[in-house]
């Protein structure tokens, strides 16, 4: 019996010739992160081990992205944990205000996740990597301190659903659209414990950046991860970025798979998850219906703070306003994307249209600062999570919806399709 | 090993962002930030938990965020089992890895009313109901994940060796 693309990664890194779903395995890491929220719990579990040295200095990523710059004093504190143990393990992939991104954006970015990886992070949403063709998963913070003490992992060899992507996407439809549609469908536990593959001649019309935000939100289908075949585009990217060579596998042609699913692009609309779970979605058509009005829109996130992210936003924001009463909050990725955007004249857009724009951060997706909600405030954001409480008080609510719709929804003050707005 | 304790009943995809919000993600203490536990769908609970309590809850228990802190609170907090009919993997695998025994019974999710009584046996899996007299069989641990729970979590059992 063949093995999925996700499992032969798996088998690669366990130095076995052949893995089986359900099978436990112990497997060698290429890259171990964590971000200024789970690294300080790790240092304290490190701190009891009996060694408290790195498997390897240049394998570990430690990236303040949540609570930095610093909102207070307990995370200021936190930082500072993690600066101190970056400088005395000498980590080669720290990254601090000035150098820092959001996570996942950041380090594909850095070149420092390729295909054929193995990756875990102490942060759920590592399954972005994938997008590159790389095995990674979200772990806590005891497994990333045993992975910093020793570059393993134990894992459980999941079986896999298949998701065969075809057709084109028509105009202001992305990669969010896709992935809100498909844990609309399947649920936010329907890929419980088991690795979500995306195939067909359809991923060829999803750019590098769709692709890292279908995978980055497996996680809210409850997968393990996502991943994507290495095609041309994959491979673009990573000649541009990538620092280390990387390694195609491909899934064998009689992998089994638990369930298949087809998914025409040209049939996808733009789409809201309403609260509170990220499955709770409606087309854009049926949202603009219900007349749903905001007091925020935020355009970034792991999920939706990429350059094309940008691009649209602004593209449906320039020469307009913000609607009175509504605040626009833009957060560029990293540093290179805020860079790149200035260059282009996208924030110049965001700032004439009455639009903010802010230093990377997770800031408000999960409530920390940088936009956090009143009691009755609705937001209609490209983050990840609707979760209740997520972005403010419990009585605040968060809509998931694409770049295009949360621009175009700033502009009316209403989630609005962007059709309505281009 | 064994749990008995009074039962808090929660409903599916009981999130990490309510176990502990993201807001209190800063604290390191322990207790402190245990002080805050489910406090966003359930207010009363930190006034009311005791040590043994247990928690039953739906589908996908723990889906969200990577934070170990979720599972740490609910332990500090001194409950001593949660029951649920899944949990989202990463919640999984940090419970394990904390000490925090959890164990997958659909049957026990279903019969189970807040505030019984009730009684788990990690070794067989066996939850009993001492309100109603029912008993439900869960899912046990393989041998090396018991002993991983019955150490207090990974750390203390890779240290005993």
């Amino acid at each position: 019996m063949g093995m999925t693309m996700s499992q032969k990664i798996l088998a690669a890194h366990a130095g076995c010739p052949e893995v089986k779903a359900g099978q436990l395995i112990e497997a060698e890491l290429d890259l171990v992160l964590g971000n200024d929220i789970t690294t300080p719990v790790a240092i304290g579990v490190m701190d009891s081990f009996k060694s408290d040295s790195v498997f390897n200095k240049d394998k570990i990523a430690l990236v303040m992205d949540h609570f930095i710059p610093n909102k207070d004093i307990k995370s200021a504190e936190n930082c500072k944990c993690c600066r101190e143990f970056a400088a005395k393990h000498e980590i080669t992939n720290y990254f601090d205000v000035g150098k820092m991104g959001i996570e996942h954006a950041l380090l594909p970015e850095e070149g420092l996740t390729v295909a054929g990886d193995l990756i875990i992070g102490a942060d759920s949403h590592t399954c972005t990597y994938g997008a590159l063709g790389a095995f990674s998963t979200g772990v806590g913070s005891t497994d990333m301190a045993a992975g910093m003490a020793t570059g393993k992992a134990w894992f459980k060899v999941p079986e896999a659903i298949k998701f065969n992507i075809t057709g084109k996407k028509g105009e202001f439809v992305s990669g969010k659209d896709l992935i809100l549609h498909i844990i609309g469908m399947i649920g936010v536990d329907g890929a419980l414990y088991r690795s979500m593959e995306f195939t067909g001649d359809g991923i060829e019309d999803l750019n590098i950046d769709d692709r890292f935000t279908i995978a980055n939100m497996a996680i809210e289908a409850g997968g393990k991860n996502g991943i994507f075949p290495v095609d041309a585009i994959a491979e673009e990217y990573m000649k541009a970025h990538g620092k280390r060579p990387y390694k195609a596998y491909e899934a064998d042609a009689d992998a089994e798979y638990a369930e298949e699913y087809t998914i025409d692009l040209s049939e996808l609309k733009s789409t809201v998850s309403y609260p509170h779970l990220p499955s709770n979605t409606k087309t854009i058509d049926e949202a603009a219906g219900d007349h749903i009005k905001v007091d925020q829109a935020v355009i970034g996130s792991c999920t939706n703070g990429r350059i094309s992210d940008l691009r649209v936003a602004a593209k449906l924001l320039k020469g307009k306003s913000v609607a009175d009463g509504v605040r626009c909050i833009v957060i560029p990725g990293t540093q290179k994307i805020y860079l790149e955007a200035l260059e282009e004249g996208l924030i110049k857009t965001f700032i004439e249209a009455g639009a903010i724009v802010s230093t990377p951060t997770c800031g408000p997706c999960l409530g920390g600062y940088m936009g956090i909600l009143a009691a009755g405030e609705r937001c209609i954001s490209t983050t990840n999570r609707n979760f209740v409480g997520r972005m403010g008080h419990v009585d605040s609510e968060v809509y998931l919806a694409s770049p295009a719709v949360a621009a175009a929804s700033a502009v009316t003050g209403f989630i609005t399709d962007p059709q309505e707005v281009a | 090993m064994e749990a008995k304790g009074r039962v808090f009943k929660y409903g599916d995809n009981v999130d990490t962002d309510v176990i502990i919000p993201a807001r209190y993600l800063a604290i390191q203490d322990k207790k402190e930030l245990a002080s805050h536990c489910m406090e966003d769908i359930d207010k009363e609970f930190v006034g009311k938990v005791k040590a043994g309590d247990i928690m039953v809850a739906g589908a996908n228990f723990g889906c969200g965020s990577s934070r170990e802190h979720a599972p740490m609170v609910i332990k500090e907090s001194g409950v001593s089992c949660v029951i649920a009919k899944t949990f989202a993997r990463i919640f999984f695998r940090n419970a394990i890895n904390i000490g925090l025994p959890i164990i997958e019974c659909t049957e026990a999710s279903e019969g189970i009313a807040p505030g019984d009584e009730v009684e788990i046996d990690f070794d067989s899996g066996k939850i009993t109901d001492i309100t109603t007299g029912k008993s439900y069989q869960g899912t046990p641990f393989p041998a090396f994940m018991q002993g991983i729970i019955n150490a207090g979590g990974l750390v203390n059992y890779i240290n005993e060796g």
